[in-house]
């Protein structure tokens, strides 16, 4: 389902992806810099299973594949690894860009449907955010029952051993099910999550209405 | 007072229960041994580094490391920042590089810092605990801490992805950094310089939701250090040694391999190697034993 900024992005941008992520993505509007030479390419741990790596990704942004680009996994597979910041030529921030770019594919509604880190980072945000802090513990169920409760327990019975030796080696506390770790100020906390995330908001809106 | 003194960002993982409290614990020893103090951020938060663009903006993750960075110069004006956490280092001391290149991007989240009545000035130096170990103690004085020299152990020194790029440490090459295999010869370790898979990716927060394909990758991290002769592997970063510790099961189960590899902390092995016991070192903490390493502990 795509979202109402989406339609105005659409209209606002007509056709000029590359100015749409120049102005609106995490780090955007380095994409112009990049000179097709394809180092970035060949450096991704999970490269085989990415439908266009960062070099490709680029160069669609350029062509105008909008919803090719947005709808892709392939950002979602990056790894974080930096190997491709460390190789660009041109000094591109390529990992934040894929960043900016999955988080943009959700925002505008066109994130891949069941792409499994795209839920996990999800999981993972929520998680945080709620009390301040991670934990592990919550996090860790959650994914074995983002499929559904019998998927879940299925895949979590799989996992025992590995629960069990993790609290033997006193790694995964249970007690963390009970409250856990989080700040003490968490109403500041929030306030300032909300704050930042409406002037991002803001921003991205702001955009739409300058026309 | 402590010879040296850090504001410290322990990090969700490093806390009491969770996946690397083995690191904290052996830190927390090493620290004793080096008389270094680390005064924990007051009321910290995650800094949610790596996959928390899935939920969160780049303002508002930014806003994360911020007030975290923030609440040090408030609370701890002349110390340097320091994490264990690879990816907690990288992400903090990459958020105060941004913010300090982005006007708008401060000043954003300045008015979000207002919430929590702080400001962020964006003058602290982020650093790992690495580096503080080889730029403020030094290799000599570390080797001359040593009193049980790990001997007989072969070392596979797996830097990893966060510690390495995009930063560095101590200035040394991305493809092949040395820090890790001096501190293991300062340790009387044999270090195995040819391990080919030194800088090679673990799949990061990938393996949760990606364990086929995390798996794979850690497989050959694993094979690699076999066929160099190792019988340990050593890692400062808590996401590479649980991804290559935990999973050596389902690795096996999955590629009939049959791994049974310990993967130990840089500071585990200072530890047991400054004459501490297995216990301060938190070897404890790990799920595959290296019999040898808990010999010298025990010696
Ligand atoms: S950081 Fe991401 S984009 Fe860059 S090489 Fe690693 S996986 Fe690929
Ligand atoms: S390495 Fe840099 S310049 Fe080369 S294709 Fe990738 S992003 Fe473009």
């Amino acid at each position: 389902m795509t979202t109402a900024v989406n339609q105005a992005m659409v209209e606002k941008y007509k056709g000029n992806f590359l100015k749409e992520v120049t102005d609106n993505v995490e780090e955007g509007s380095w994409v112009k810099m990049c000179m097709q030479c394809g180092v970035c390419s060949g450096s991704c741990p999970l490269g085989p299973h990415w439908d266009h790596p960062p070099q490709e990704l680029f160069m669609m942004i350029r062509a105008n594949k909008r919803e090719e680009v947005l709808s892709s996994t392939s950002m979602w597979m990056c790894t974080s690894c930096y190997n491709c910041v460390a190789r660009c030529p041109r000094g591109l921030p390529i990992t934040h860009i894929m960043h900016g770019l999955a988080h943009y594919s959700k925002r505008m509604g066109m994130k891949p449907k069941h792409q499994p880190t795209e839920q996990f980072g999800q999981m993972f945000w929520d998680n945080l955010t709620k009390k301040g802090r991670v934990n592990e513990l919550k996090l860790g169920l959650g994914l074995y029952f983002k499929d559904g409760f019998a998927e879940g327990v299925k895949v979590s019975m799989g996992k025992q051993k590995l629960g069990l030796n993790m609290m033997k080696a006193k790694r995964m506390s249970p007690m963390e099910m009970l409250g856990g770790h989080g700040v003490k100020d968490l109403s500041g906390f929030h306030a300032m999550l909300k704050k930042a995330e409406e002037l991002e908001a803001a921003r991205v809106g702001e955009n739409t209405d300058a026309k | 007072m402590a010879k040296h003194e850090y504001s410290y960002y322990p990090g969700c993982s490093s806390q009491k229960g969770a996946s690397s409290s083995n690191l904290e614990k052996s830190v927390e020893t090493l620290c004793e041994e080096l008389d270094i103090k680390l005064n924990p951020i007051p009321d910290w938060n995650c800094c949610g580094a790596s996959i928390g663009y899935a939920g969160g903006g780049e303002l508002p993750r930014m806003t994360l490391s911020a007030r975290n960075l923030a609440l040090s110069e408030k609370h701890h004006p002349d110390q340097d920042v320091v994490a264990t956490c690879a990816a907690c280092w990288l992400n903090t001391r990459e958020v105060q590089e941004r913010l300090n290149h982005n006007p708008t991007l401060k000043a954003e989240t300045n008015i979000a810092l207002q919430s929590v009545k702080l400001e962020y000035k964006g003058n602290k130096k982020v650093r790992h605990m690495v580096e503080v170990l080889i730029e403020d103690i030094g290799y000599d004085v570390l080797g001359s801490k040593v009193k049980k020299p790990l001997e007989g152990l072969k070392i596979a020194g797996y830097v990893g992805c966060q510690t390495n790029r995009p930063f560095g440490i101590d200035g040394e090459s991305f493809e092949n950094p040395m820090y890790l295999d001096k501190m293991v010869e300062t340790l009387g370790a044999e270090a195995l310089t040819k391990y080919d898979k030194k800088v090679a990716c673990c799949s990061g927060a990938l393996m949760f939701s990606e364990p086929e394909k995390g798996q794979a990758l850690v497989k050959d991290i694993i094979e690699s250090a076999y066929d160099s002769g190792a019988n340990m592997i050593v890692t400062p970063c808590p996401l590479c040694q649980a991804n290559v510790e935990i999973y050596q099961d389902d690795i096996n189960a999955r590629y009939k391999t049959k791994f049974d590899m310990p993967v130990m902390y840089y500071s585990q092995l200072m530890d047991v190697a400054f004459g501490r016991s297995a216990l301060d070192a938190a070897l404890n903490g790990n799920i595959i034993q290296s019999k040898r390493l808990r010999e010298i502990a025990d010696k």
